[in-house]
């Protein structure tokens, strides 16, 4: 894109560099805000059915989707308040350093083959290192309210985000073993075709191991049952009971964000990505043919198929989250926690260790009914560099 | 003006949140806001890593050092952040001493690392107008992380044929320190969780 | 504006390292936190890191061949690992220290002094 403002438009370098920067940032930023928006309309809708009413119905014509924009006008108005004592600066940057960490772990997430602000070929694990950081503003934020109990909540929320790390990771490994990379490109590609290639059925321990992971998942970003910091019953509001209005708002993003960011981890190791059920793109001939390099509308739109596939995947996902709060009970810290340490971690680990021997063993399973399909153009950057090219270390990476 | 080079510029960047945070937690005197300027200061080496072409140390950097150091820190500042012991100042002359002593040490340390030639940098860019030159022979892509996970089990994948022979037992992998280091935070965690129990109180 | 337009080097990763490790180790003399002092601790550590992982780097040289290559990131793991091991057990003292004398200041921990 830089290329294109830079040569068509005339634009000097660091301009169209500049220009394209902004750009993305705008789409990508969309996510969380759009999205947050979208699924807290799921959540209101939802939940009310599950309890027997019908949920918004006013704003926005019959099914109240304009609620949330209301909602956000509403909460843009609300007075700045903050408490006497609080840590001025913390309690200002709190929700700011949450939102980052929510939002930075979008760098790495691939939302089609190639569609990624930065291909890593440690992908998987930058996700899950930064999610770990929103820990630190919900910590910050539980501090510089200068009430206990927003410690308190932040302390709970903090020890149960970082001890959930742990199995959360191991589940992770698993779908890497597998497929011998931490690129989530990748991995997904891996998955093209039916959809007996997803990892999911690719042995039973990799089923378990899907279902630990959304467990871990939903715990990591404190969703009930494992919500107990921010449990309206308990702590008033946990850490986030000094936030008001537009401060709150962010904290609220920042958590829907996360609960993309999980679903949609889960649907690229898991529900192979962008490959759906069965491959459309692939039949009706809407992908690049293989070593071009030019603009092309079929690939583009084969790429644009998987995209909505998995944001649908994940939306899928949230809306099993949404589902789940709103049916099960609250579980206290003590049982969140052995929850953890007595029962995920000691299942993923196993878990682990039997789907590895599996892959080993080269025992057979439904994956091998319809093997991959055909070979996506995008060149896989695993294979030893080639003889010293010249570099473009100075141009910043870009969509395709 | 020639172009800039993106790389440096974000090094620039990356850079100078660094070194500012990392003054900013030795100027503090509010342990809290300390933590916090060490967080954001750690937070910009591990962009530093990156642009180093470290991948999976900035990633291991975020995850274990930022991630779980760090949280473990400020859980230590939380717990221990009471009243008086938010903010201690010290005398103003261990300041004087301790800034000539650390202005002589940086000055030398940066003072050494500018003088070896191989270290300034790729060769230097020459611009020709009209058209852009990139320093030969720079790899084409960041290093894989295969090499380091082999590594760790002993295969040295990317020092198959070492230039001299009588190097070739030290080239060995890090299988040996791996392990050690599984052995040593487990005893760690064992040592740490004895040591920050909570006492049993005797009967009055 | 030599910086912007040129590549940078090894060199320019060891200044920044030199700073944090110039301001770890006047955190550690001057802090009476004892907290503080393992911040500085953590500051030191991740200059040394900064180093390793610079003259392992393969874009910061003129010869390339002279980097440490893997060998630079295989010793910044174990220094990240080290280094958090290190961090628990020294909380763990500080938090001892702490229940027991009421205080995290350094300058009263002198029930050894002869």
């Amino acid at each position: 894109m830089a290329e294109f403002f830079i040569e068509t438009c005339g634009f000097p370098g660091w301009l169209g560099y500049l220009v394209t920067g902004i750009i993305q940032c705008v789409i990508l930023i969309h996510v969380p805000l759009v999205g947050a928006m979208f699924f807290v309309w799921v959540e209101r809708k939802v939940s009310a059915r599950i309890q027997d009413r019908l949920g918004p119905t006013r704003c926005g014509g019959k099914f109240g989707w304009l609620q949330l924009l209301a909602d956000g006008v509403k909460l843009l108005n609300k007075e700045d308040l903050m408490p006497a004592d609080a840590d001025k600066m913390l309690f200002r940057l709190a929700p700011y350093v949450s939102f980052c960490a929510s939002f930075a772990a979008m760098i790495a997430l691939p939302f089609s083959d190639g569609w990624v602000v930065q291909r890593m070929d440690a992908g998987v694990f930058f996700i899950l290192a930064v999610l770990g950081l929103e820990v630190f503003g919900v910590i910050l934020a539980g501090y510089a309210s200068a009430s206990k109990w927003s410690l308190f909540g932040a302390m709970r929320e903090a020890a149960q985000v970082v001890s959930y790390e742990v199995p959360m990771g191991m589940c992770v490994v698993v779908p890497v073993v597998i497929a011998g990379s931490m690129d989530l490109v990748t991995i997904a590609n891996k998955q093209a075709g039916l959809f007996t290639n997803w990892y999911l059925f690719h042995d039973p321990f990799t089923f378990i191991i899907f279902w630990v992971y959304f467990t871990c998942g939903t715990a990591s970003v404190n969703r009930a049952p494992f919500d107990l910091a921010e449990a309206e019953s308990e702590l008033v509001a946990g850490f986030h009971t000094e936030y008001s209005g537009f401060r709150w708002l962010i904290f609220y993003m920042a958590e829907y964000g996360s609960m993309f960011i999980v679903a949609g981890l889960a649907s690229i190791l898991f529900f192979g990505g962008w490959n759906g059920p069965i491959p459309i793109a692939d039949w009706l001939g809407l992908s690049y043919a293989p070593g071009a390099t030019d603009w092309q509308w079929q690939g583009f739109l084969g790429n644009l198929l998987g995209c909505l596939n998995f944001v649908f995947k994940a939306i899928v996902g949230v809306t099993v989250m949404i589902w789940v709060r709103w049916t099960l009970p609250r579980l206290r810290i003590d049982q969140v926690m052995t929850t953890c340490l007595k029962y995920c971690t000691p299942l993923a680990a196993i878990c682990f260790l039997l789907a590895t021997l599996w892959t080993l063993s080269g025992v057979p399973f439904i994956n091998d009914i319809a093997p991959r399909g055909v070979e996506t153009a995008t060149a896989e950057p695993e294979e030893p560099p080639a003889p010293p090219a010249v570099a473009a270390l100075d141009t910043p990476s870009e969509e395709r | 003006m020639e172009p800039i080079n993106w790389h440096s510029f974000f090094f620039l960047l990356f850079g100078a949140l660094t070194a500012v945070f990392a003054v900013a937690v030795v100027v503090t005197s509010n342990v809290v806001r300390m933590a916090f300027y060490l967080i954001l200061s750690l937070g910009a080496t591990a962009g530093l890593f990156f642009l180093a072409g470290a991948d999976f140390v900035g990633a291991m950097q975020l995850m274990i050092y930022v991630g779980g150091t760090l949280v473990l820190l400020i859980f230590g500042v939380m717990l221990t952040a009471q009243g008086p012991f938010i903010s201690m100042k010290t005398g103003g002359g261990e300041w004087v001493l301790a800034t000539i002593i650390g202005g002589a040490l940086l000055g030398l340390l940066v003072k050494t690392a500018f003088s070896v030639e191989d270290w300034q940098g790729p060769a230097a860019v020459a611009h020709v107008e009209g058209e852009e030159e990139h320093a030969a022979a720079l790899p084409a892509q960041s290093p894989t992380s295969a090499p380091i996970g082999l590594g760790l089990l002993g295969v040295r994948t990317d020092k198959l044929d070492p230039a001299k022979a009588e190097l070739a037992p030290g080239m060995a992998g890090y299988l040996l320190p791996f392990e050690i280091v599984s052995v040593h935070l487990l005893v760690v965690l064992v040592g740490a969780a004895y040591l920050a129990r909570t006492k049993k109180r005797r009967e009055a | 504006m030599d910086l912007l337009t040129q590549p940078v080097g090894v060199a320019h990763f060891m200044a920044v390292g030199a700073v944090l490790f110039v301001a770890g180790a006047v955190c550690m003399a001057t802090k009476r936190n004892a907290l503080g002092v393992l911040m500085g601790i953590e500051l030191v550590l991740n200059g040394a890191n900064l180093n390793f992982v610079a003259l392992g780097s393969e874009y910061l040289r003129r010869d390339t061949a002279l980097s440490l290559g893997a060998d630079g990131n295989l010793i910044a793991l174990f220094v990240i690992v080290l280094a958090a091991a290190e961090a628990a057990v020294a909380l763990a003292i500080t938090l001892n220290f702490y229940n027991n004398h009421s205080t995290v200041d350094v300058d009263r921990a002198d029930d050894l002094r002869g």
